[in-house]
């Protein structure tokens, strides 16, 4: 089975060494299961303000490893000064398909002003937009770094607007419930990926709130264990059509 | 249990679609989404489930051991699964853990949750799980329930469902802090019937519930009870101190279950406590199998300390008063 892994970091976790935040090994370790895309933020690009060194290296890093397996999506910060240059230079000088938010580290909400105007660029650029909900469980964040979950309430009313952005929510599932992600999947073209979701037989109950053709594949390592998202699938029992729509077929509608 | 308004919430927003579909029918229609009405509510041996399940396998297991590894989870709760009586909600617990290759699963606390359940609620609750524990002899352990702001009905509750009943060990949760003097007789009776007492511990930055003890409190607790064979459930939440906290204290155990499947989790846990003390669990339903055993079966440790974590070490603190019951493992 064919994978893409719409959830992966490169760098390094700032509160923690990880196994496998060493490229090569997460390459490895994703192609060991059938990994064939990886589309990859950087954890630097949280808590640095140089964002556009933060994307020249994540650029660099996926051309150097895993032979076309990393797919960057560059990290962009609007409430830096010339931000929509960060945005220009993933579209134009990386061939980035996409661009990674952290609204909650960046400091704003998504009914921000500049958020909406970010939209308006990707969709000129036909750019896939990832937003990061949250990184990790808020009850056990360093006493020092305590960043709350991404309120997706401005996105009921703001994505029926913009059909022409996808939008794929990352790490939803610690603050989104099933119910949530249906409406936001009926709101407009919103995707969630699998990592954060949990309870037992989790997708199998999910798709029957949310459509499949809204869900995708991804394992938010290596922060994550990746063979968490994978044993997912087992436990929901997934086949066939379900199966390949969630692994591939969805990510591939996304960037063909 | 994890984070209680989460569970509470994903147990009402899992409706099933009905009953009467066959597994196979299902599978035929491709309906990921009738998953709860394709699930039988037969009984059916461990042996007979591991060869059922195989041709419906979507994937294979994730299986980094070699050999037979005999995997026991060692938390499990009959909340957060749809079900009028405890025989339909176990069943799809065994359905769930047949795919992931499960062999026992120790289910405490019944529902609904409270967090400083009366002798009644809990003595409900241990109705609940003796049932399942009658529905499924072969595959379903239990703990018993108990308050140490209730320690008669308590002590009598371990008698009814230990002494006389079959459950193995003993489950305390929020009601009070466990450093509290209060639990003596409790630890020290089970330490008498030679049983496991499972410890729910967390350290939250967002702050704990008035009664929810940290590892520091099981800490006090095991320097009182030397003797007593304790688990710290959940690792503490924030494992990097719960490892550090239990450490010198070699009568607790730690268990992995309840936590997101961060990296490097169990790797520092085998690290600083050697495998003998670390126990696999997984919270479901409130939390998946998946997500749980990933933690184990894909960390960097060896084939052995894969199998101590993922059933030998409940298996050999179980061994005493298995052998007072006549119980095989």
């Amino acid at each position: 089975m064919q994978i893409i892994d719409t959830n992966v970091s490169l760098s390094r976790w700032p509160l923690r060494r990880l196994p496998l935040d060493e490229t090569p090994e997460l390459v490895a370790r994703l192609r060991r299961y059938g990994v064939v895309q990886a589309w990859a933020g950087s954890f630097d690009g949280l808590l640095h303000k140089d964002i556009a060194g933060v994307n020249l290296r994540l650029a660099a890093d996926c051309r150097k490893h895993g032979n076309g397996l990393l797919v960057p999506f560059g990290s962009v910060n609007p409430t830096l000064p010339d931000w929509e240059d960060d945005v220009r230079r993933c579209h134009e000088e990386y061939q980035m398909p996409g661009i990674r938010l952290h609204p909650s580290y960046h400091g704003y909400q998504l009914d921000d002003a500049r958020f909406a105007h970010l939209l308006e660029l990707a969709a000129e650029r036909k750019l896939v937009v990832q937003i990061t909900l949250t990184m990790e469980d808020e009850r056990m964040q360093h006493p020092l770094l305590r960043v709350p979950h991404v309120d997706t309430k401005p996105l009921l009313e703001m994505a029926g607007t913009r059909p022409d952005v996808p939008i794929v929510l990352l790490n939803a599932f610690r603050s989104v419930r099933a119910e949530q992600a249906a409406a936001l999947a009926s709101a407009g073209n919103i995707y969630f990926e699998i990592a954060m979701l949990e309870g037992v037989g989790g997708v199998g109950k999910l798709l029957q709130k949310v459509p499949i053709d809204r869900l995708l594949f991804g394992s938010h390592a290596p922060l994550f264990i990746f063979e968490s998202a994978l044993e997912k699938l087992r436990e929901s029992a997934l086949h066939g059509r379900i199966l390949k729509g969630l692994c591939t077929d969805n990510a591939r509608r996304l960037h063909p | 249990m994890t984070d209680i308004k989460h569970m509470e919430a994903r147990t009402a927003e899992h409706r099933p679609t009905g009953q009467g579909v066959t597994r196979r029918e299902s599978l035929r229609i491709g309906a990921v989404g009738a998953l709860s009405a394709s699930l039988q509510l037969t009984r059916r041996s461990w042996a007979e489930a591991g060869s059922g399940n195989r041709e419906a396998d979507a994937t294979e297991p994730v299986r980094t051991t070699t050999g037979e590894t005999r995997i026991w989870d060692g938390h499990t709760h009959l909340a957060s699964i749809r079900g009028e009586k405890p025989a339909d909600r176990m069943a799809q617990l065994i359905e769930y853990a047949d795919r992931m290759r499960i062999e026992r699963l120790v289910v405490f606390m019944g529902w609904p949750f409270a967090y400083d359940p009366s002798p009644d609620q809990f003595r409900r609750q241990n109705d609940q799980v003796l049932a399942a524990i009658h529905d499924w002899p072969d595959r379903v352990l239990g703990y018993a329930y108990v308050n140490p702001n209730h320690i008669d009905h308590s002590l009598e509750e371990m008698q009814r469902c230990i002494v006389r009943g079959p459950m193995v060990g003993i489950k305390l949760w929020v009601a009070k802090r466990c450093n509290d003097s209060a639990l003596d007789p409790i630890v020290q009776r089970a330490t008498e019937l030679q049983i496991p007492i499972y410890q729910h511990t967390w350290l939250k930055i967002t702050g704990n519930l008035p009664g929810e003890s940290t590892p520091s409190d099981l800490a006090e607790l095991a320097s009182r009870h030397p003797r007593a064979t304790l688990l710290c459930g959940h690792a503490g939440g924030d494992w990097e101190l719960g490892i550090r906290t239990v450490r010198p204290f070699k009568n607790i155990l730690l268990e992995v279950a309840g936590g997101d499947p961060t990296a490097g989790f169990v790797e520092m846990a085998v690290r600083e406590l050697g495998a003998e003390r670390v126990i696999y669990g997984s919270d479901a339903g409130g939390r998946s199998f998946a997500s749980q055993l990933a933690k184990v079966e894909a960390a960097g440790i060896t084939d052995r300390e894969k199998k101590l974590i993922l059933g030998v070490n409940l298996r050999r603190l179980l061994s005493p008063i298995f052998k007072t019951k006549g119980l095989k493992s």
